[in-house]
């Protein structure tokens, strides 16, 4: 079946009252991005809808379109949908019973029609023309049979401006559009739960910016490239990002150098999460988004948290702290991530670890240790944040 | 500085090479099968290319397949005789340190019922003649041994393996993965018996994409690939004829003043590893090859090394490769009994006619600066 249109289906921004403009602005701006590599599209939105057609003469691959729009935050369906400018009665039929016959091939299936005429200048009444065209189809098909209150087939007819007709209901992704809840920045590594953290965060409509620690030569270019891959992929989800790649590996050996071995990973990581928020206040963010899930690693550790929670004023969010690794890893691999993840690249967290990090560090004996890094470290960081290389994800 | 020590992996093409391609690609870009001038000219770029390989194994043009490089000339080699020879017997021989190209046809077949041996090697990356002789059997079809190890450059003794195994079995098929060998040593399929020999171009300065098999007259070989019947039916597909040609001119280049450049090339690995054996905790483990240095730092890992050197400009290789999981196969650093902290900290240095002292002279100096430092940060 060839489809003219989509009729999209919202998710929560049906109750957000005044505001509603603005979260359906950001899902046509969601959408377009989603849509600009398959094709033109025209996308516009007409008495509480949204609707999607191929710009005229466009040829695009139908589930192509639908499966980028099915990375659209805010999206609770995607309906293919006939457009048909024809609204005389008997033409009307026509394209109904063929409809059916296109699309379900098996006819053993209950249905129910659905009429509805916005059109008041249409000369038949909804219900009417629903029971009229039901029995068109149970003559063309006889096996149809007919259930009003749970069918297999809902078959919707709307009278507008055109006749819209559709029957398929394909889930979006839910959530809100990004853009309408701010801008946060991902600590992104190169494991697995970073994208998916990201990307649950940007399904509540957060818009993405990005930091990727990198320590060469302990960490390869190809790391980094994993890196920019990754953010590429969420960034199919969330819309550009605004990757940082920041050169910690003076600071990394600076930790090493002087600060107690058991130590390194959670003052490595303190820092990590000052340069992260320095960069998020400099570029709008509002709040730091990382992967870590709880007990996972000696550095997520409820006292872990706490200690490398302490260096940030900005919320820190963490969709992953309850989840167990397999249910990243089923994230993962549903949004697309969980392949580039497991690409055996080192990242800058595991090349000095020690054999028996911390898990209960205190924050005082913490701060005891970094004063050791007093004379040098101001000068580090300055040179961490004048590293900074801005990777622009489109 | 632009150093590049890597020439194992692939070259700089010669400037000839590239003038010969563009030619082709843009004036004499006919297919060699068409029946008109342009189809002739491509078809004569062939017969040249064709007759410098021949000469420079001494052997007849006949006698020489274009492939699409070494893993396909090693492919056809394995697969085409193992599949047109099991009538005869199933079970063919190979060593412990293989190139990929080779082990993994090999477990292939495998899969298809063959039995493989993989005899292993002495501690200098030599194949044990010994475990070849209990090895080689009445079903034995074929023997497959590289000439040159691509990790640690140990050059296997090809003639001695050959009368070995014909004495054993005349009817064993010998294959000989020269990709490394060829254009570093003079190679005589003839005298070492072999049947099957494998070339690469991008080796030799010539460009990627080109290659070709020796399979001496009579070997009886099935195609993996089937089309137009081109190379004799043995290898269908329109010929690469920019490759071919270019591979000619590099086959050409590379075997013209021989004695010099594998003078050269010694001078500057000898150069290399006296001064690289001057920096503590250093161990070598070279083999015989003119152009392939595989060196130890004892406590850095090679990757970081590689990172370190890749910053000041200078592009080696990290020394284990080893990608295979099957233990019967262990890479070449494993093969010759390197422990774990010696093979994670190996890398290989592949030097080429463009490689100067001077080059070595610099990559020296960054070396003993750079060691003392990532010393200190080792993982504790």
């Amino acid at each position: 079946m060839k489809y003219h249109c989509f009729l999209i289906k919202y998710a929560e921004i049906g109750i957000k009252g005044k505001n509603r403009y603005l979260f359906e602005d950001a899902l046509v701006r969601q959408m377009k991005f989603a849509l600009q590599d398959v094709g033109e599209f025209m996308i516009w939105k007409e008495s509480g809808r949204i609707f999607v057609k191929g710009a005229e003469g466009e040829e695009f691959d139908q589930d192509e379109a639908i499966e980028a729009l099915k990375r659209v935050f805010g999206i609770a369906a995607i309906c293919p949908m006939i457009m048909d400018e024809n609204k005389e009665y008997d033409h009307l039929v026509k394209t109904v019973v063929q409809y059916i016959g296109e699309c379900y091939e098996d006819k053993h299936l209950t249905f129910k029609v659905e009429a509805r005429r916005a059109d008041k200048k249409f000369p038949i009444r909804s219900m009417e023309l629903s029971a009229a065209l039901g029995h068109e189809l149970l003559q063309a098909y006889p096996e149809l049979s007919v259930d009003v209150h749970h069918p297999d087939v809902m078959l919707r007819v709307e009278i507008r401006d055109q006749v819209y007709i559709y029957s398929e209901e394909i889930p979006g992704p839910g959530g809100m559009p990004v853009g309408t809840n701010g801008k946060a920045m991902l600590l992104l590594s190169g494991g697995i739960d970073s994208p998916v953290a990201g990307y649950m965060i940007a399904k509540r409509g957060v818009r993405l910016q990005a930091t990727y620690f990198h320590a060469p030569p302990y960490t390869s270019e190809r790391a980094k490239e994993k890196v920019v891959e990754l953010a590429r992929l969420v960034a199919r989800y969330s819309g550009p990002i605004d990757l940082h790649i920041i050169n910690f590996t003076d600071i990394q050996m600076a930790i090493y150098e002087k600060c107690p071995h058991d130590e390194l990973t959670i003052i490595m990581r303190r820092y990590m999460m000052e340069i992260a928020e320095h960069i998020a206040k400099e570029n709008g963010g509002l709040a730091l988004i990382t992967g870590e899930s709880l007990g996972q690693v000696a550095s997520q550790t409820i006292q872990s948290l706490a200690v490398t929670n302490e260096v940030c004023t900005l919320p820190v969010f963490r969709p992953c702290i309850g989840m167990d690794k397999q249910e990243i890893v089923d994230i993962a691999e549903k949004i697309g991530t969980f392949e580039t993840s497991i690409l055996p690249y080192e990242d800058c967290c595991t090349i000095f670890v020690a054999k028996h990090p911390v898990t209960k560090p205190n924050l005082n004996v913490i701060k005891k240790s970094e004063r050791k890094l007093d004379d040098v470290i101001e000068g580090l960081l300055k040179e961490a944040y004048e590293s900074d290389e801005v990777i622009k994800i489109r | 500085m632009d150093i590049y020590f890597d020439n194992g992996a692939t070259t700089r093409a010669f400037p000839e090479v590239r003038e010969m391609m563009d030619k082709v690609l843009e004036e004499e870009y006919g297919n060699p099968s068409s029946m008109h001038k342009k189809g002739l000219t491509a078809e004569h770029h062939l017969k040249k290319t064709r007759e410098i390989i021949a000469k420079s194994l001494r052997v007849d043009p006949k006698e020489i397949f274009f492939t699409s490089g070494g893993t396909e000339s090693n492919n056809l080699a394995l697969i085409g005789t193992a599949l047109a020879n099991q009538r005869a017997g199933k079970h063919i021989i190979s060593s412990t340190i293989e190139h990929a190209s080779v082990y993994n046809p090999l477990f292939f077949l495998e899969e298809m019922g063959f039995e493989v041996t993989f005899v292993p090697v002495d501690e200098h990356g030599i194949l044990r003649l010994d475990k070849l002789k209990e090895a080689i059997r009445e079903d034995t079809i074929l023997v497959s041994v590289m000439a040159v190890n691509n990790e640690i450059g140990s050059v296997m003794p090809m003639e001695e393996i050959g009368k070995l195994i014909k004495e054993l079995n005349p009817k064993t098929l010998y294959h000989a993965d020269c990709v490394q060998a060829y254009g570093k040593m003079k190679l005589f399929p003839r005298r070492w018996k072999v049947d099957m020999m494998s070339i690469s171009g991008h080796k030799i300065h010539g460009p990627k994409g080109s290659g070709a098999l020796y399979v001496r007259n009579g070997v009886k070989i099935k195609p993996i690939l089937y089309g137009g019947n081109q190379e004799q039916g043995l290898r269908s597909g329109t010929e690469n004829v920019p490759a071919i040609a270019g591979l000619g001119v590099a086959a050409q280049k590379i075997y013209e003043d021989h004695e010099e450049r594998i003078a050269h090339l010694r001078r500057i690995k000898e150069y290399f590893l006296e001064k690289v054996m001057e920096l503590p905790d250093t161990e070598n483990h070279s083999g015989d090859a003119p152009h392939i240095a595989s060196v130890t730092f004892l406590g850095v890992r090679s990757e970081v090394l590689l990172h370190a050197l890749e910053d000041k400009g200078i592009c080696v290789s990290a020394g284990s490769a080893c990608s295979s999981n099957k233990p019967a196969v262990s890479g070449t650093l494993k093969g010759i009994g390197l422990k774990k902290e010696e093979y994670e900290s190996t890398l290989r240095f592949t030097f080429s006619c463009y490689n100067t002292i001077e080059e070595v002279d610099f990559a020296i100096e960054e070396l003993s600066k750079l060691l003392p430092m990532l010393r200190k940060f080792i993982r504790r």
